[in-house]
């Protein structure tokens, strides 16, 4: 998916990276070190094809937009593939290696994006890369991950329809993140009839045509579908649309800087959220985003994400705090940083099972691979290289943070090529 | 009545560069020979396959600053929408290599299998006739130059014979590439909207991701970068673009001398429309895929950046700034990817502020007086032997 976002940027207080490993190391301390030693993995019989790993290091990439457009969103993502290898070297690395990384900026442009993708196969050899965030950047790198065999680590919840064996998507496909949403707001909400809208591209319209099938399967009615273009800010025609139908639900999956204007604009059209008439629910707003909306202007609206920072479990609790530690306090962790965080453990735990660096067989080690230890509780890696895991309702509350509200009793499939949703 | 009035001609003889006999003169020989060294000498030689088709992608939006300098340095019409060109160019070609690329068996998968994969997504469950066309490679190409040349003839018809031009004509590029660009992006069921179209992989059955084509492409493009120059340079040279000189500095006189000012700006601004589409073709070929990210105000500017690091008066200064620009992007994003924005920055202004007429001023008034002290020219009057 593709997110503008015209927050403040953050401050890039990220230099202090060795000053506060010690403090990520600690936090490390929650996954159990496995004490693999190099020397028990000679380097010729876990490296045979030629990537960048050495008797002490393996180099790893990191591929997103730190400058442009999308710097606002995949900055988190950055944060926290940085956090997990710190840790993942505090408990002595992969295979007894280091993990050393290459960061490229993908500067929000999808052919930069392309370019460095090969400069990191081609030239650095990285054994994976932990990168992308928009639709469009993983659209332009998968023809290089495919032609130069590398792998990759998404971590953007996104429309599916894709499934590619050099990509490990740890994010959600479309129907994870939508059915059981739908489900919660018509069983325990009541609601009947929905308005659709959202930021004119693929995900949401994909997203869209999955949540109007299911709504019509339920036997409920969609009143109206509309779409924006990105970075859209008059909102005043559709919020008085809305007012007119009255729909039960406002489904939004408006993305980046729109928010702001949408979410302003609703309240200011006197549409209170928090008397939920209509409820808003929305796929497209993590804390991240709201930082910009403004928490007063959203608040009482539900998210349906697989992952909110308020999220009770010792494993997130140890995840908030290492991260906030090598951050700063003021940072806030969105459902992509946390999907984003999964990747180099995800990929350490697939080298491990099948004891080698080749990207062949860590294709084929990866199914079936289980992370105990992920902050959104326990998953695991689906035949179709995406993740199952847990879909979960938050609502959002004045001070930016989402409060839980419901989460699926059971993990839920990943299903990119969903039959009878197409 | 003869056809320039005495005042003009002796604006033309002070503006045009001093006519000789020669297609080029030693300065230019000189330059050509140096870049065609670069490009199919030093660079091949020294880069491996990858650094190599990057520089095959710089040269790319080489044709664009080239047109540039024919239609801003010699013409005056200062473009801020070449990206327009650039993209039609590339997405005629694109449309060809991805219908090859989404035969019925490798798109199996779909619920319309034979269609490209951004119109099954989109519920597309026949391909629009104005795509059938482009199995045609042969009318791909025709494509790539007759598309966009016909719709700069369209704008430039529109604009200049009713005399806009100046900074309204600039706006006005501006806005066709945002609306194109909005176009693109929201007709995505037809033009793969923001993604673009991507994952293209042969030309007639020939794999244009291996290496191997990689650098044949890298060649041809370079081959055609030089036959775009050489045409550039005839233009140049010939009496129209000394009239195109003219235009530019007293419009009023040319007119008044009886020329149609209008088509001649109408003929350059096609000719560098067509430059800029057969980078973008190149620029497709040699990528691997067209997005709307090079249709659109920012790399329409930034092409017209490239122009003025070069140098807006100099067809190689162009092709020289373009590299420049792009090697040193780069390598700053590389070196430094949290800051090199600003590096790139620090760049233009430094460009700006002390060479302003770009690589090829800083040739002009620092490297050649010294090359012409050192290898004095053999037509300067030596001392007889006697």
């Amino acid at each position: 998916m593709t997110r503008k976002t015209s927050l403040p940027p953050t401050k890039l207080s990220r230099r202090h990276f060795l000053a506060t490993s010690a403090a990520a190391a600690a936090g490390a301390t929650l996954f159990t070190p496995k004490g693999l030693r190099a020397q028990d993995f000679p380097t010729a019989a876990v490296n045979t094809t030629g990537l960048a790993v050495t008797d002490t290091e393996v180099t790893v990439g990191i591929l997103h937009s730190v400058t442009g457009t999308m710097a606002i969103s995949e900055t988190g993502s950055v944060q926290a593939e940085k956090l997990a290898i710190e840790q993942i070297n505090a408990q002595g690395g992969v295979l007894g290696r280091k993990i050393k990384f290459v960061q490229e900026d993908g500067a929000s442009d999808w052919p930069t994006f392309a370019e460095k993708a090969k400069k990191l196969l081609v030239d650095d050899k990285v054994a994976s890369v932990m990168g992308c965030w928009t639709s469009a950047s993983r659209k332009a790198v998968l023809p290089v991950f495919e032609q130069y065999n590398g792998m990759l680590y998404y971590p953007t919840f996104y429309e599916g329809l894709e499934q590619s064996p050099n990509v490990i998507y740890t994010g959600q496909e479309a129907t994870q993140q939508i059915i059981a949403g739908l489900d919660w707001v018509t069983q325990t909400k009541g609601a009947k009839t929905f308005y659709l809208l959202g930021s004119d591209y693929i995900w949401p319209r994909t997203s869209n045509k999955i949540a109007r099938k299911h709504i019509e399967k339920l036997g409920l009615e969609v009143v109206g579908e509309e779409y924006y273009p990105l970075g859209h800010t008059q909102f005043n025609s559709v919020i008085n649309k809305i007012k007119l139908k009255k729909p039960d639900v406002i489904y939004a999956i408006v993305v980046g800087g729109s928010n702001v204007a949408f979410y302003k604009q609703l309240k200011a059209a006197g549409i209170d959220m928090t008397k939920e008439k209509p409820l808003l629910l929305t796929i497209s707003v993590t804390e991240d985003e709201i930082r910009g909306i403004g928490g007063e202007n959203i608040e009482g609206a539900y998210a349906c994400m697989k992952y909110f920072q308020s999220l009770k479990n010792p494993n997130n609790e140890a995840f908030v705090k290492a991260f906030k530690e090598m951050w700063g306090e003021d940072m806030v962790i969105g459902d992509v940083t946390q999907a984003a965080y999964l990747g180099p453990w995800l990929w350490k735990a697939a080298v491990e099972k099948a004891g080698s660096f080749d990207i062949d067989k860590i294709k084929e080690a990866s199914p079936g691979i289980e992370l105990t230890t992920a902050p959104e509780g326990y998953v695991k890696i689906h035949e179709n290289h995406h993740l199952w895991s847990r879909t979960r309702v938050g609502r959002a509350l004045a001070d930016g943070q989402y409060e839980v509200v419901f989460e699926t009793a059971d993990l839920v499939e990943p299903n990119p090529f969903p039959e009878g949703y197409q | 009545m003869t056809m320039t009035s005495p005042a003009t001609s002796a604006a033309l003889t002070k503006a045009a560069p001093p006519r000789q006999g020669a297609f080029l003169d030693r300065t230019e020989t000189m330059g050509a020979i140096a870049l065609a060294v670069l490009i199919f000498v030093i660079l091949p030689l020294a880069l491996d396959p990858f650094r190599l088709n990057l520089f095959g992608k710089y040269l790319t939006y080489a044709f664009v600053a080239v047109g540039l300098v024919l239609c801003w340095g010699a013409g005056g019409i200062l473009s801020l929408g070449q990206g327009v060109f650039f993209g039609l160019g590339g997405y005629a070609l694109a449309m060809f290599l991805k219908l090859e690329a989404s035969s019925p068996e490798n798109t199996a998968i779909q619920s319309t299998p034979g269609i490209p994969d951004f119109m099954d997504w989109n519920q597309i469950t026949e391909l629009p006739f104005w795509w059938q066309p482009f199995h045609s490679l042969t009318f791909s190409i025709l494509a790539v130059i007759a598309v966009p040349a016909f719709f700069a003839f369209v704008i430039g018809t529109a604009m200049f014979r009713r005399r806009v031009g100046g900074v309204y004509f600039s706006i006005i590029t501006q806005a066709i590439a945002a609306i194109l660009t909005i176009l693109i992006i929201g007709q995505q069921g037809f033009t793969g909207g923001v993604n673009g179209i991507t994952d293209l992989r042969t030309m007639k059955g020939w794999d244009i991701r291996s290496d191997e084509a990689k650098t044949i492409l890298y060649f041809v493009n370079g081959g055609l970068l030089f036959a775009c120059l050489a045409l550039a340079q005839f233009v140049r040279r010939s009496k129209l673009g000394r009239i195109l000189i003219a235009m530019r500095d007293r419009e009023d006189r040319v007119r008044f001398s009886g020329y149609d000012v209008a088509s001649f700006k109408i003929f350059v601004f096609c000719l560098g429309a067509a430059f800029a589409a057969i980078g973008g073709a190149m620029f497709t070929v040699q990528v691997g895929f067209m997005s709307p990210s090079f249709v659109g105000i920012v790399p329409s500017i930034e092409m017209v950046i490239f122009c003025a690091v070069g140098g807006r008066n100099s067809i190689l200064g162009a092709v020289w700034g373009t590299l420049l620009v792009n090697w040193a992007k780069t390598l700053f994003s590389e070196a430094f990817p949290e800051l090199w924005q600003l590096g790139l920055g620090a760049l233009f202004i430094a460009v700006v502020l002390i060479f302003p007429d770009g690589l090829a001023g800083l040739w002009k008034t620092h490297v050649n007086p010294r090359i012409e002290r050192l290898f004095p020219r053999r037509t300067t009057p030596t001392v007889p032997a006697e």
